[in-house]
């Protein structure tokens, strides 16, 4: 198989990431209740962890950061924590279902929601973005990184729309976490919400939601904390505020060594490689019949994902050729983000998405290219 | 009955940074070890550091040094 789907998660992970999740597997209790060592080793793991992704996402101090089973639940976090009847919030064409359910169950209940659109490439109309602020706009949730198009979203703009109008600034890192550099704190990002097991290269089942000093969320759950138990409501402090019920270390213990990993690596240098391979698959696809390509012509701006299309063929269909008789896995479909489809026009077709890792070979990417050429050559034809 | 001696116990806002102050005794050799808070003590995180009486100063000073945050100090007998 030639594994073209890291945006939907990573299939490969570090030896680092195996080895420490057999390790907890093996010795750890539960994090944070009591003081043996088999739970004392698993808050070993929790809090190196927790240290690590503060050092990444250039957080104040590790307890800003809260662990959450993947990006959806910290994203359900913050938005149901943040915003209720009579609120404004602000969101955009580009954004997955896990920004956009939560914010239409929202609606349902009297929250104001404005949708910013994008043009025919997927680039959010930023000038919109500041003529939509109401009196009542509390915040701008939006994507690092469509999951669709790779189109970056430039955070500098909207932080400088949110800072202007003292707005939140909620940022969904799916896309982008181990990928590119993320700095909270210069970025003015109050909530940045990351999935562990794509750019980070950890398991299934990990994720996490950094929360700036002196904001608060209502949490989502509530329950066991390790901490102030007679306590009627749930701790005050983060993290345990934001976590309820007994952490996932094994699949933290996980994350930790990926992230070790990527540090020795370096996210840059793993960015430049995926982009290199991105380079040579769309240089590999030129002139291919019946193309479209979806997304900003500026690779720069883009994470390392090409989404297409050839003629009116079914993006299912397409994607299931490739993999019966080249062993190719892409994604088609709607990828969960509706609104960028409507967008883009191809709400019936879907697309058909090729997401590169840094471990792919040329050869590979080659391969893929030309299965694709052959396909189109093939169904344009006819 | 067992006979209790004196001991001297550190206690934290939170988990976090009880385990960060575990790290860096750990790394830097200092005495004691993490037990759950005694019940005459009452803190925001449920592990405390218990050390003999005498090394108390000597765990805050290296602390103050490395700019790691604790609650308090107690000395209780255990």
């Amino acid at each position: 198989m030639i594994y073209l789907d890291s945006a939907a998660t990573s299939l490969w992970h570090p030896k680092e990431a195996e080895e420490r999740m057999i390790q907890a597997l093996r010795g750890c209790g539960n994090a944070g209740r009591g003081a043996h060592d088999a739970t004392l080793d698993a808050g070993r793991i929790v809090f190196e962890t927790r240290m690590r992704l503060a050092e990444l996402f250039h957080a104040e101090s590790p307890e800003r950061i809260a662990f959450t089973c993947n990006d959806t639940e910290a994203l359900n976090t913050a938005i149901f924590g943040l915003f209720g009847p009579g609120d404004h919030v602000i969101t955009t064409v580009c954004e997955h279902n896990s920004v956009l359910r939560p914010l239409y169950a929202l609606e349902k209940q009297g929250l104001e929601l404005s949708v910013i659109p994008a043009d025919v490439s997927g680039r959010i109309d930023y000038d919109q973005m500041e003529a939509a602020v109401r009196k009542n706009t509390k915040a701008f949730v939006v994507t690092h990184a469509s999951n669709l198009t790779g189109n970056i979203t430039d955070l500098a703009r909207v932080c400088e729309i949110a800072e202007h109008h003292s707005l939140l600034l909620i940022v969904d890192a799916a896309q982008t976490a181990g990928i590119l550099p993320i700095n909270v704190q210069k970025s003015g990002i109050d909530v940045l919400c990351f999935s562990g097991h794509k750019g980070l290269l950890g398991p299934q089942g990990t994720g996490g939601i950094y929360v700036r000093p002196e904001l608060s969320i209502r949490p989502l759950k509530m329950g066991g904390s390790g901490i102030r138990s007679y306590e009627k409501e749930q701790p005050a402090a983060m993290p345990e505020h934001l976590e309820a019920g007994t952490l996932n270390v094994h699949g933290i213990a996980g994350l930790l060594g990926a992230l070790e990993y990527l540090e020795k690596t370096g996210i840059e240098m793993i960015y430049k490689r995926e982009r290199e391979l991105m380079h040579l698959f769309l240089e590999e696809i030129q002139g291919i019949p019946g193309l479209t390509l979806y997304g900003t012509d500026d690779l720069q701006q883009r994470v390392p994902t090409a989404a297409l299309n050839i003629g009116s063929c079914d993006s299912g269909y397409v994607s299931d050729w490739l993999y019966e008789n080249y062993g190719i896995a892409v994604r088609s479909g709607v990828h969960c983000a509706p609104l960028m489809h409507e967008a883009l026009g191809t709400r019936e077709q879907g697309a058909v998405r090729f997401s590169f890792s840094h471990v792919l070979t040329e050869e590979e990417v080659r391969i893929a290219a030309q299965a694709l050429r052959e396909f189109a050559e093939e169904e344009m034809q006819q | 009955m067992r006979q209790r001696k004196e001991t001297w116990i550190l206690t934290f806002a939170g988990t976090t940074q009880a385990m960060q102050m575990e790290q860096y005794a750990r790394a830097h050799g200092l005495p004691g070890r993490m037990i759950p808070v005694p019940r005459e003590i009452t803190a925001g995180c449920g592990l405390s550091w218990k050390a003999a009486p005498e090394e108390g100063k000597e765990i805050l000073a290296a602390l103050q040094t490395a700019g790691l945050a604790y609650e308090a100090e107690y000395r209780v007998l255990l």
